[in-house]
């Protein structure tokens, strides 16, 4: 019961303490205006290049916006913390650490999709995008798979935290990482095939390569490998995240460097 | 001259903190090579070597305003969380010599972004950078950065009130990189956008590059990105009288 509690109501409280981007000064540039204009950055550089439809890169971007949250809110739970001095006292509970660190991640992980979605809807109304009416409820299914193995990968980057003092940068490089190796604006099979083999084993991936192929007219059953692929992607890394501020947490107490990372 | 000198040392030291930050400094650099690395990746499908230099000397600028926008945004709100906002105010040289420096050394850290995206392109992407008018070139790029510099320059005063002004300033980069022509023609665009572009010095600081490194001629696009730097600087000292005259007469100036 303990756990359940430490679960929902401290993850929910963590995370309108610590992600302060909640409030619609930051909500409304970061969440809502920035998405709108990177799929638009794109969707006419693809218009300069004629290298694929406005719909690709709508669906590409769109989700790829939703690692902002999933990135940086999990790598504020660690940095926020500190930042507050309340590390110390949050890993000195006897609480369960698998409920205090997962419990943090689902408000994350609804984030990342409501901002994904928004981008899909608003994104794709703006550049005129079609998508076939059967596509969208497999679309909000593929959309909240890719937020949860964004948050996996959320919770590697939280694991960071503890031991890289900027995590901002840390959160902003992984962005740019999935930005470049995920076939966000670039077809994989265009990219070098070192790129490709990294990229398959990359949250976002999947995600966005059956969104595509929903968007193209595909079936859920069609896209279920992908999805899967996806899913699989997301819970190791949850599971190496979660490890990973296992152990970093044990390291950082042993060396006494909780607070100065 | 001692505007000048305090204007310089400003510059000086506001550089010496700034190469020293890993967020402004590392991540400065590194954050646009993503995006150009993307652009490098799109542009080189069509095979044409002269379309990517186009990309390449675009996305080199994109890199000037990403260090410029989000620090020029919260740089008052910086000084606040410093503790120094009070001690300038309270200083007798006018505030703008105080604040132009800072954003000035904030667009001029985009050099070393610049010069990583075109190094970047080179090694990676086999793009050659022939300059055609290498001087013409050389006073392009000052003529953009100090331009870049003084649009954040007034960004920084005209967000004054907006306490989470950085994440103001994260939003204005990519619109600006959109319509200021980095890798998409304005031609594309609707035409509502492009006056907006027109006012923007990006629009121009892209252009005179790239007119001086492809052979055009690009002393008019010098011209008006330094003209639209003095109309920036104008306006935005004008703006810190206002600003400062409401926050000290409300005695708001210290609150975050």
């Amino acid at each position: 019961m303990t756990s359940l509690r430490v679960f929902f109501i401290g993850g929910l409280t963590s995370y309108r303490a610590l992600f302060n981007w909640l409030t619609p000064w930051i909500l409304i540039p970061s969440f809502l205006i920035a998405p709108l204009f990177q799929i638009l950055l794109f969707a006419y550089i693809g218009r300069t290049t004629r290298l694929e439809s406005d719909q690709f890169y709508v669906i590409g971007n769109a989700l790829q916006y939703a690692a902002i949250p999933c990135l940086f809110a999990m790598g504020n739970t660690i940095s926020g913390e500190r930042y507050q001095h309340t590390l110390p006292l949050v890993l000195a509970t006897p609480a369960a650490r698998l409920p205090l660190f997962v419990g943090r991640a689902v408000p994350v992980v609804v984030n990342g999709f409501l901002v994904a979605a928004f981008g899909l809807v608003v994104g794709g109304a703006i550049l005129g995008v079609h998508v076939p009416l059967g596509a969208v409820a497999p679309l909000i299914l593929v959309t909240a798979v890719t937020a949860f193995s964004c948050t996996g990968l959320g919770l590697v980057n939280a694991a960071l935290a503890l031991r890289v003092r900027e995590n901002a940068v840390t959160s902003n490089v992984l962005f740019g990482l999935l930005l470049v190796f995920c076939g966000v604006n670039v077809p994989l099979s265009t990219l070098p095939s070192w790129m490709n083999t990294i990229a398959q084993g990359l949250p976002l991936t999947h995600g966005i390569e059956a969104g595509r192929r929903l968007a193209g007219g595909a079936s859920l059953h069609d896209v279920l490998g992908l999805v899967g692929a996806e899913l699989l992607i997301g819970c190791v890394y949850a599971v190496v995240g979660y490890t990973l501020l296992r152990v970093v947490e044990t390291e950082s107490r042993r060396r006494g460097s909780l607070e100065v990372a | 001259m001692r505007a000048v000198r305090l204007v310089g040392l400003g510059w000086v030291f506001q550089m010496k903190m700034l190469l020293r930050s890993t967020f402004d400094g590392f991540l400065g650099i590194l954050w646009p090579l993503f995006f150009a690395t993307t652009a490098f990746l799109m542009f080189r499908v069509n095979n044409d070597g002269r379309t990517l230099l186009y990309a390449a000397l675009g996305a080199s600028v994109m890199g000037i305003w990403s260090s410029t926008t989000v620090a020029a945004s919260s740089a008052l709100q910086r000084e606040r969380w410093y503790g120094t906002l009070e001690l300038v105010v309270g200083a007798p040289a006018h505030f703008s010599l105080f604040l132009i420096p800072i954003t000035l050394a904030m667009s001029t850290v985009g050099i070393y972004s610049m010069a990583a995206t075109l190094l970047w392109g080179r090694l990676l992407f086999g793009i050659g950078v022939h300059i055609v008018h290498p001087l013409l070139f050389a006073l392009a790029v000052p003529a953009t950065i100090v331009s870049i510099g003084l649009l954040g320059f007034l960004l920084s005063v005209t967000v004054v009130r907006y306490r989470t002004a950085w994440a103001l300033g994260n939003a204005l980069e990519y619109p600006v990189w959109l319509i200021c022509g980095f890798l998409v023609p304005l031609s594309l665009f609707p035409g509502w956008v492009r006056p907006i572009s027109w006012v923007l010095a990006p629009t121009w600081g892209v252009r005179a590059i790239r007119q001086a490194a492809l052979g055009g001629s690009p002393l008019k696009d010098i011209g008006v990105c330094l003209a639209l730097a003095v109309f920036y600087g104008l306006i935005g000292t004008l703006l810190v009288d206002t600003v400062l005259r409401s926050a000290r007469s409300s005695a708001t100036l210290s609150l975050t």
